[in-house]
């Protein structure tokens, strides 16, 4: 199949930037996405041009570091899907495919369709940790947790840091990534010492990091790969609220 | 304290204040409307519009426990202060969206879940400038063409007769409803107060409180309108 490919290029940070047009003649339906590519770029440095600069490693939808805009839409077109397991099967000859990469002000360019997210890793370092005793391996079932608990925890681990919600969302707010990251924590008896510190620091940090305020659209949820829910932003609006009502007076049992 | 501090320095807390106040604000209108219906009701034997004694409830209501006027006012100030809050949150809140997002993607599809999630910032807009034409047109008279202090059962007809108030009333009632369908869905994300066994009725319970309202407020008008009231 042919494709027309606008892409965005931009050599640096503090380049501008703007769009280019490539056309892509060799694109068989059984490639992915990233090989679609992939094959432009060896004609790129064929005719000795910059190639395209995107983010990939795992390749099986599972590292989270292959996100662009396709289209206007995270991931492309296919739900469910991160861009590295989109195949070219869900385009028809001759579209016209529009690729940018994630803008938002805490996901600054780097170079082309790759940004520096970062941003995520410090909302992570912030408060999505628990505390354990190092030593000897305790037991494995010692610490019962219900069945509930543990499937909700575990399906709010499955984000993959990927951004699509922060570029989906009209006010590229991280909130579903850190709803998810809060309530994956918060829902295991493991992640209750710092259940309340935490939501307060993480929420801190995803707003000094620059995202915008989440207005409960959804936009997030109906672009996540992984299928996280906004219920998640639910259960962090609850914790952030009752971390603040449980607060205790910080001179608590001075003065009594 | 210093908690709540951190809460409200939050977007998130924010948010709280705005759903807070939108309480208020939805609670209110609810009453209100109820109270308009008053207009269906035909005159007692003494010719008395049912309209104009709720009104003068309204002023009198507590008397003599509180002056007249008293829990009115009270009411008035609340209603203000929600307001104040509601749309100094929502500026702020606009003001870092656009500074977390200043450029926008190529071709960029809107994927929000509800198309009125969308509507709320320049429906809130229209919605502020109805209510100061509203409190013009039926609490201080200066909007209305034949005003007469006191007389609300009268100063509602003589409004509605003329389409173009009408036109007016229908346009403010479709953004609020919209506003409402986002805004009442909104209120329980936004407080938390989600369960899987009551997240589904969510959006029926949002969808149903709008419609009523839009219903209840534009049924008197319209038969106005349509010369059945007078
Ligand atoms: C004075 C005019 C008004 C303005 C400027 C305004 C503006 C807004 C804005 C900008 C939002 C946030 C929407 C978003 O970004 O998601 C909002 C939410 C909301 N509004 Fe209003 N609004 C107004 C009047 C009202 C009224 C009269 C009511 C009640 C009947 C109301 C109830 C709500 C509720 C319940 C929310 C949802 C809060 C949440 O997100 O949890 N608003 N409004
Ligand atoms: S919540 Fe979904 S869209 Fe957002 S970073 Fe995680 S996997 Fe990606
Ligand atoms: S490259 Fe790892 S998720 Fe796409």
């Amino acid at each position: 199949m042919k494709l027309t490919l606008h892409v965005w290029r931009q050599s640096g940070p503090n380049d501008p930037g703007r769009h280019e047009r490539y056309e892509a003649d060799d694109v068989s339906e059984h490639m992915s996405f990233l090989e679609m590519l992939d094959v432009v770029n060896e004609r790129l440095v064929g005719q000795g041009e910059e190639p395209i600069a995107f983010e990939h490693d795992c390749r099986e939808g599972i590292c989270g570091s292959c996100g662009m805009m396709i289209n206007g839409v995270p991931h492309g077109p296919k739900t469910l899907t991160t861009a590295c397991q989109l195949h070219m099967r869900s385009f028809r000859d001759g579209d016209e495919i529009w690729i940018d990469p994630w803008r938002a002000t805490a996901f600054p360019v780097l170079k082309d369709l790759v940004v520096d997210r970062s941003g995520f890793d410090r909302i992570i370092a912030s408060g999505g940790y628990i505390s354990v005793r190092t030593g000897s391996a305790p037991d494995g079932n010692a610490i019962p947790v219900p069945k509930d608990n543990a499937d909700a925890a575990f399906d709010a681990a499955t984000c993959i840091g990927c951004g699509a919600c922060v570029a989906a969302c009209p006010n590229a707010s991280a909130m579903l990534f850190t709803s998810a990251k809060v309530a994956h924590l918060a829902q295991v008896p493991q992640g209750q010492a710092e259940r309340w510190d935490r939501v307060l620091a993480m929420v801190d940090r995803h707003d000094a990091e620059g995202f915008g305020n989440c207005t409960n659209h959804g936009a997030c949820q109906t672009a996540c790969p992984k299928g996280i829910s906004i219920d998640y932003i639910a259960q962090l609006n609850r914790d952030l609220i009752r971390a603040t009502l449980r607060a205790r007076p910080v001179e608590a049992g001075r003065d009594a | 304290m210093r908690r709540v501090a951190t809460l409200y320095r939050t977007t998130v807390g924010k948010k709280v204040l705005m759903a807070v106040s939108g309480v208020v604000l939805f609670g209110f209108v609810f009453v209100h409307m109820l109270g308009n219906l008053k207009m269906l009701v035909p005159p007692d034997a003494a010719g008395h519009y049912a309209m104009d004694v709720y009104a003068e409830f309204l002023r009198s209501v507590g008397y003599p426990l509180v002056p007249h006027h008293g829990v009115l006012w009270l009411a008035r100030l609340v209603l203000l202060a929600a307001v104040g809050v509601h749309i100094v949150s929502a500026v702020q809140l606009a003001r870092l969206s656009r500074a977390a997002r200043p450029r926008s993607h190529a071709k960029e599809q809107n994927l929000s879940l509800a198309y009125a999630s969308r509507t709320m910032r320049w429906g809130g807009v229209i919605l502020l400038l109805f209510i100061i034409y509203h409190i013009l047109h039926f609490t201080t008279g200066q909007a209305h063409s034949s005003f007469v202090a006191g007389a609300v059962h009268q100063n509602y007809v003589s409004a509605f007769q003329n389409p173009v108030v009408f036109l007016v009333y229908l346009v403010a009632q479709t953004a609020l409803c919209l506003h409402l369908y986002h805004g009442v869905w909104s209120f329980f994300q936004t407080l938390g107060l989600n369960h899987p066994k009551y997240n589904h009725l969510r959006r029926p319970f949002a969808a149903a409180f709008a419609v009523v309202v839009f219903v209840g407020f534009l049924t008197p008008p319209t038969l106005v309108l349509a010369g059945v009231v007078s």
